[in-house]
């Protein structure tokens, strides 16, 4: 019998996205609705002195005019991922007259419409006691300190002895790589709309963590968290930066207390650059150390990276370093900066992707000096356990991931030597680089509730920014209940809903999926007693571990499924209106016997244009081991979605900041590039598709694909770069002018 | 209250004759979403760099969030919402639901509207045609490609309609 787990099926959500019906955070139809501006600071580093506030709340519909000077007290949340309580920094908004970044809210004003709430913006008149802000981090470099964890990872490791083997060893390579700070900048910019019912708050907002956004919320306001009610059914793109909580779902919340009418809060694209993260600029400093072989003997990986002086957000680079391949001495280190630029936040595969930028682009640089194919250069140095944690892998399928690829890409035609390959008059180049990222899961709760029509409703309290939760939840459902997908309605993003993780840490799939398998079969052991209990029936008298149900019908043990009654038909000759099933699951021991990471590589294929320096990323193929596909159609779409990222990751996007000021040059969609259609070719996505045998009990086995895809993209453009014109660009993006 | 200086316009919105009143230099964005209820219109950027918040204004493709409500005066205004008939829907949905066109979904509004309006004008477009009609749009997660199959995919299928 064909699944639908596994099976290529369109979108659930897709209807009512490509008929424009789909309620965004801004959409929400609100009564009475007045509009926010938020107003932000001019400098970077210093104090408010003044805030003349008369004629923007004299102006034509305002509301209200608040900032720190009148604004209700609120409080610093625990800050603690692991209970759900993370903003995105831990000073709360308002909190003094104190600038810590260019960006940073100051005031927020509240008029009747967004036109006059924008014209009242203009006219507040704020003035500042200005101090020199540390912009860069170089300017930083004396106040470098140690931080100790990343969620819950050291950042100073070492084994062996790094800086003996070096100095053995038969090749070395050593080299600087820097990655500038990028945006997230998913196309649908953060709103909030805040509606208070008496003591009760409803928030509509576009988050990754509904649960996290509850309870930050409910902190920071100094109320209960069963007061607040998160809806966010629909993110238009996230990649991070709508994962942890920012000021603006705070702000809404206040305006519409002072208020005492629902307030909607839309941020700009411009406010997206300083409102809700982005990723550090790192700088790394690579060392390796090998036999003729190509055996590695020392990896030395130092990074640092920046943060902001209101919280603590560090980009672990060099932490997948410790065990992407084998190598008996290792060091790795993080130092980290404070400057007076907004905190940095998750942003795909962080610590991953700016870190194998690093690793990659080295070894690809060890594999020349070695006169070696880079492919060989990875397969030589093959990490058959974790060498980290010593723990056994789940399950790794690495060398089947290259040999895919590469097969694919037909790699074997590649010429060694950089400068080699033409087509015409434009350079040709081939580079490779292996992606990673680890298979997280975390506990998570599902109901499947079977209705008396004999559809299905599966609800979580998870999100869905794109990646294709609606479909993949509805999938699994369908095959424990035997029901058509067609026939079930998924329920997500709303914090009333059973209690799910971040969609962030690719865990998703590997953390919802496996409870909504329990709660089906809940439903359907609920179903069975309810039979059992059916007077006049196929089932009287019969003990319900004696019943079937499946396929759609209830039947007695070894008789024929058409001699039973169908599933709705035990609903209503019982006068039940539904059966309801719970399910609960999460890790267990598994996590302390084995390491549990997804693999991939990626090759890639440039053209570049020797009289103008420009980079066309012409074929990409990329094959990845993430365990079993639930759905191949939305997994190759987070293919598709992670390497255009790492195409601008690698060509184009880099924020720009005036050092003067902290002004950010670049806040807008023109001066900050991302990849547009003319980016886009020829692009593969193949999976090795086998289920990891341990990561779930359920026998599922998916590890999850949103980030894996970006990670790697990038070193794998630089290294085909340097193939093609024998120019080694380790400073991102790789714009014309480092080419010329 | 709304603001003193608004004006009432009529239009052809989706079909329907209609008055809308708003301050003619107020965005036809924020018009069509507060004051028509039509939140299919997105908005990405505010500045006409992203192309989400595109509609067909009198048969053109343009950025609504560029455009004063001045303009709609005895318009004819295509949404997101007046594409398909009832349930049914257009065959660009239908190849961009099928096709993995839409991700997230946020710019497939816009996109949608962009490729309706290329296939009306040019039935058989080549993928230089239909990256050209696209080029004001951006997305952040397809990465285009399967933006690319789906409008070529729409073509066959209003091709094999005619036929």
């Amino acid at each position: 019998m064909s699944t639908a787990v596994g099976g290529s099926i369109s979108r659930k959500d897709g209807w009512v996205k490509v008929t424009g019906r789909a309620p965004y955070a801004a959409d929400h139809p609100i009564a009475g609705v007045a509009h926010a501006v938020a107003i932000q600071s001019t400098i970077a580093n210093g104090r408010i002195t003044a805030i003349a506030t008369s004629l923007a709340e004299n102006a034509p519909g305002v509301l209200a005019v608040i900032h720190h000077g009148n604004a209700p007290k609120l409080y610093r949340p625990e800050n603690d991922f692991m209970s759900a309580t993370k903003p995105g920094e831990a000073r709360v908004v308002f909190e003094d007259d104190r600038v810590h970044y260019s960006g940073q809210y100051v005031a927020i004003i509240v008029a009747e419409t967004l036109e006059q709430a924008r014209y009242a913006a203009e006219l507040v008149k704020i003035s500042y006691a200005v101090e020199d802000p540390l912009i860069e981090t170089d300017a930083a470099l004396d106040s470098a300190y140690l931080p100790d964890e990343f969620f819950g990872e050291k950042l100073t490791t070492k084994r062996g002895d790094p800086d003996g083997a070096l100095s053995g060893a038969a090749v070395t390579h050593e080299a600087s790589y820097t990655t500038p700070i990028e945006h997230h900048n998913p196309m649908e910019p953060s709103a909030s709309i805040a509606v208070w019912n008496g003591d009760e708050l409803t928030l509509y907002e576009t988050t990754q963590w509904v649960a996290g956004a509850r309870k930050t919320v409910a902190q920071t306001l100094g109320i209960a968290e069963e007061k607040i009610h998160i809806v966010s059914p629909f993110i238009g793109g996230g990649f991070g930066c709508k994962g942890f909580v920012w000021p603006h779902s705070v702000l809404s919340a206040i305006a519409a207390k002072k208020v005492n009418r629902p307030v909607k809060l839309n941020l700009t694209r411009k406010h997206m650059f300083s409102a809700c993260g982005h990723r550090s600029e790192t700088k790394q400093h690579v060392r390796l150390g090998a036999e003729r072989n190509g055996r590695l003997v020392a990896i030395d990986h130092d990074t640092v990276v920046q943060t902001s002086t209101v919280e603590e957000f560090v980009e672990a680079c060099g932490n997948t370093s410790r065990f992407l391949y084998s190598c008996p001495n290792v060091r790795v280190r993080h130092r980290a900066v404070r400057v007076n630029v907004a905190t940095p936040t998750p942003m795909r595969a962080p610590g991953e992707n700016p870190g194998l930028f690093a690793l990659e682009s080295a070894l690809d640089e060890l594999a020349y000096k070695l006169n070696m194919d880079p492919v060989e250069l990875r397969i030589v140095n093959h990490a058959d356990v974790n060498e980290h944690t010593r723990k056994p892998w789940s399950s790794k399928y690495l060398k089947e991931c290259y040999r895919m690829a590469a097969e694919h890409f037909e790699w074997a035609r590649r010429a060694l030597q950089p400068e080699s390959m033409r087509d015409g008059n434009v350079l040709v180049g081939w580079g490779m680089a292996t992606a990673t990222y680890p298979g997280i899961r975390s506990p998570g709760a599902a109901k499947v509730r079977l209705l008396q029509d004999g559809s299905v409703d599966v609800i979580s309290a998870t999100q869905d920014m794109g990646g294709g939760t609606y479909t993949t939840m509805a999938q699994i459902a369908a095959d424990v209940m035997g029901v058509a997908i067609e026939r079930i309605r998924t329920v997500l993003g709303d914090s009333l809903l059973p209690p799910a993780p971040v969609s962030g840490g690719s865990m998703t799939t590997a953390s919802i999926l496996p409870a909504i398998r329990k709660a089906a079969q809940d439903a359907l052991s609920k179903l069975r007693q309810l039979a059992a209990t059916m007077p006049a029936s196929p089932f009287t008298n019969r003990p319900h571990d004696d019943i079937v149900a499946e396929g759609g019908r209830v039947f007695p043990k070894g008789a024929d499924p058409s001699s039973g009654l169908a599933y709705e038909d035990v609903l209503k000759r019982t006068n039940q209106s539904e059966i309801e099933g719970e399910g609960y699951t999460g890790p267990g021991p598994e996590r302390d016997k084995f390491a549990f990471q997804s693999f991939g590589a990626h090759f890639v294929e440039v053209k570049v244009d020797p009289e103008i320096a420009t980079v066309q990323v012409s074929r990409v193929v990329s094959a990845f081991d993430v365990g079993r596909i639930v759905n191949p159609k939305t997994a190759r779409s987070q293919g598709y979605s992670g390497v255009i990222m790492g195409i601008g990751m690698a060509l184009m996007e880099h924020t720009v900041y005036d050092s003067r000021d902290g002004s950010i040059v670049t806040s807008n969609l023109a001066d900050y590039a991302i990849p547009v259609n003319a980016d886009a070719h020829s692009i593969d996505i193949l999976f090795v598709d086998k289920p990891d045998p341990f990561i779930d009990s359920d026998g599922l086995g998916a590890r999850g694909v949103g980030e894996i895809t970006v990670t790697g993209v990038a070193p794998a453009i630089a290294n085909a770069v340097y193939h093609a014109t024998g120019r080694r660009i380790r400073d991102l993006p790789i714009t014309p002018d480092k080419l010329l | 209250m709304p603001d003193r200086r608004s004006v009432r316009l009529t239009c052809t919105l989706n079909g329907r004759r209609l008055s809308l009143d708003a301050h003619p230099m107020a965005r036809l964005l924020d018009v069509l979403r507060q004051q028509a209820g039509l939140t299919g219109t997105k908005e990405g950027c505010g500045e006409g760099e992203c192309g989400a918040c595109s509609v067909l204004l009198n048969g053109r493709l343009a950025n609504s969030c560029l455009t004063p409500f001045a303009h709609a005066d005895r318009a004819t205004i295509v949404t997101i919402e007046g594409i398909a008939s009832g349930d049914d829907l257009h065959a660009v949905q239908e190849a961009f639901l099928e096709c993995g066109g839409a991700q997230c979904g946020i710019c497939t509004p816009g996109i949608v509207l962009a490729a309706v309006d290329l296939l009306e004008r040019t039935p058989h477009p080549t993928e230089h045609d239909v990256r050209a009609a696209l080029a004001g749009n951006l997305c952040r997660c397809t990465g285009y490609m399967r933006i690319f199959d789906s409008v070529l995919e729409a073509c066959r299928r209003l091709s094999a309609s005619r036929a």
